[in-house]
């Protein structure tokens, strides 16, 4: 925009300010440039305006709307994807607790029976040393029975020899036995 | 020193005639033309691909729709729950999208483009913005009538004023209503104009100096850090100016579409 192309260019060019002042008009003032420029502004602005309204911002909404989209249906899939993750969570901890009573009524089941097992068990071999206890405890009474029968035989006979050793005379059994 | 008013100068391209109207082809119009083809241009090829996972160029292209977005939803959606409107109704604002949009990213482009060395800023001239707030205006004037009828006069009327001050209050609501496109079109306009003449003045400073050359040609690098600064704050300015133009026109378009205050 430096050479003119005009003569009245020249002189607003080559003009101190306050010169062009009064000569031409300050130009974004001159009214001589009024028409001219509204003409184009409503030329370049209604084609702009019909170039992004008709094309461009339709476009440019449609991406970011199509990105909203994706990244909200990308959420609702995770979303899904968690509580169905959430849900075989559930049932595996269902499934591990059942697993885990059931193994337990097993082994108290199991243990009562061997608990009951070794109980009769325990209760036959008691019996069976109860019986040998009071066998031997009768055998013991019938030799006490014995020993404490023999005990006064032993004794006459001891007496009869200890006064026949003492007074030389033979005393018998039966007559020790009368005297003691 | 160079002319600071000289970037501003129309340079008749391509003389047109449209029904006796002065149509001519300038380099303002070049300039609205070339923003034209890069922004439909960008929007369009950075979106080829419609990747689920943008590449760079897609993912600006989707930053700056979700922050217009965002912009009209966040001004004109907080009104859908309050006034007893119909669940119909909740993204009926969003038709007035791609308006919003296409006036964002004009204008922000427009202003980049001028802040090429060299280029042309069609935003510094007054019938450009003047041009873009008179849609807007003329716009919500339509739709605020086509919506609401005659109802839409109660945006003249704020409830809760006490009756003898009622007709001072409609007048000035009336005069603030009809100053709108004014100061809506000269906020860009003026901030556009005085950002590229500061800069041009400094720039000018710089050369001076150094043509004065000596110690003054040390004294250049004070214009020069200026110029440098001026020149961020001015990209800022531009990306602000278009988000503010962009702003308004979504709080008068709520006005036109929820005009109870």
């Amino acid at each position: 925009m430096a050479q003119p192309h005009n003569a009245q260019q020249h002189n607003t060019e080559t003009g101190v300010p306050h010169d062009a002042g009064h000569k031409g008009a300050f130009p974004p003032l001159d009214p001589n440039n009024f028409a001219p420029q509204l003409i184009w502004l409503a030329i370049t602005f209604a084609l702009l305006y019909w170039l992004l309204s008709k094309i461009a911002l339709p476009r440019i909404g449609e991406v970011i709307e199509e990105r909203r989209d994706r990244i909200q249906r990308d959420l609702d899939a995770a979303e899904a994807l968690k509580s169905e993750t959430e849900r075989a969570i559930r049932d595996y901890e269902q499934s591990l607790a059942d697993a885990r009573t059931k193994a337990g009524g097993i082994a108290r089941e199991t243990r009562e029976k061997l608990a009951q097992q070794t109980d009769n068990k325990r209760r036959d071999s008691e019996a069976q040393v109860a019986a040998k206890i009071a066998e031997a405890e009768g055998r013991i009474a019938d030799m006490k029975a014995n020993a404490l029968a023999s005990v006064s035989d032993i004794a006459s006979e001891t007496a009869s020899a200890i006064v026949a050793k003492l007074i030389g005379d033979n005393v018998s059994a039966a007559e020790a036995k009368k005297h003691l | 020193m160079p002319d600071p008013i000289h970037q501003f100068e129309i340079k008749r391209i391509v003389p047109l005639d449209l029904f006796g109207l002065d149509a001519t082809f300038t380099n303002s119009a070049l300039f609205m033309l070339l923003a034209v083809v890069l922004i439909a241009g960008f929007l369009i090829f950075s979106m080829q691909g419609r990747s689920l996972v943008p590449t760079r160029l897609q993912s600006l292209a989707e930053m700056l729709y979700e922050f217009v977005a965002n912009m009209v939803r966040d001004t004109m959606g907080g009104h859908s729950h309050d006034d007893g409107h119909g669940h119909s109704h909740e993204h009926g604002y969003m038709k007035f999208f791609p308006l919003v949009f296409t006036i964002f990213i004009f204008i922000l482009t427009l202003n980049m483009l001028g802040m090429i060395p060299g280029f042309f800023t069609s935003t510094s001239h007054l019938a450009v913005t003047a041009g873009l707030a008179l849609l807007v205006f003329v716009t919500v004037l339509i739709v605020g009538f086509a919506k609401n009828g005659l109802g839409f006069l109660n945006l003249f009327v704020p409830s809760g004023v006490p009756i003898y001050v009622l007709p001072l209050v409609v007048a000035i609501e009336i005069i603030s209503f009809l100053s709108r496109p004014i100061s809506h079109s000269v906020r860009l306009f003026a901030n556009m104009l005085a950002g590229h003449i500061t800069l041009k003045v400094f720039a000018g400073f710089i050369i001076m100096l150094l043509g004065a050359g000596g110690a003054y040609g040390v004294l250049s690098i004070l214009p020069l850090s200026m110029a440098t600064a001026l020149t961020a704050l001015e990209f800022l300015v531009a990306f602000l100016q278009a988000y503010v133009f962009a702003m308004l026109t979504c709080m008068y378009l709520n006005d036109a579409l929820h005009p109870g205050h």
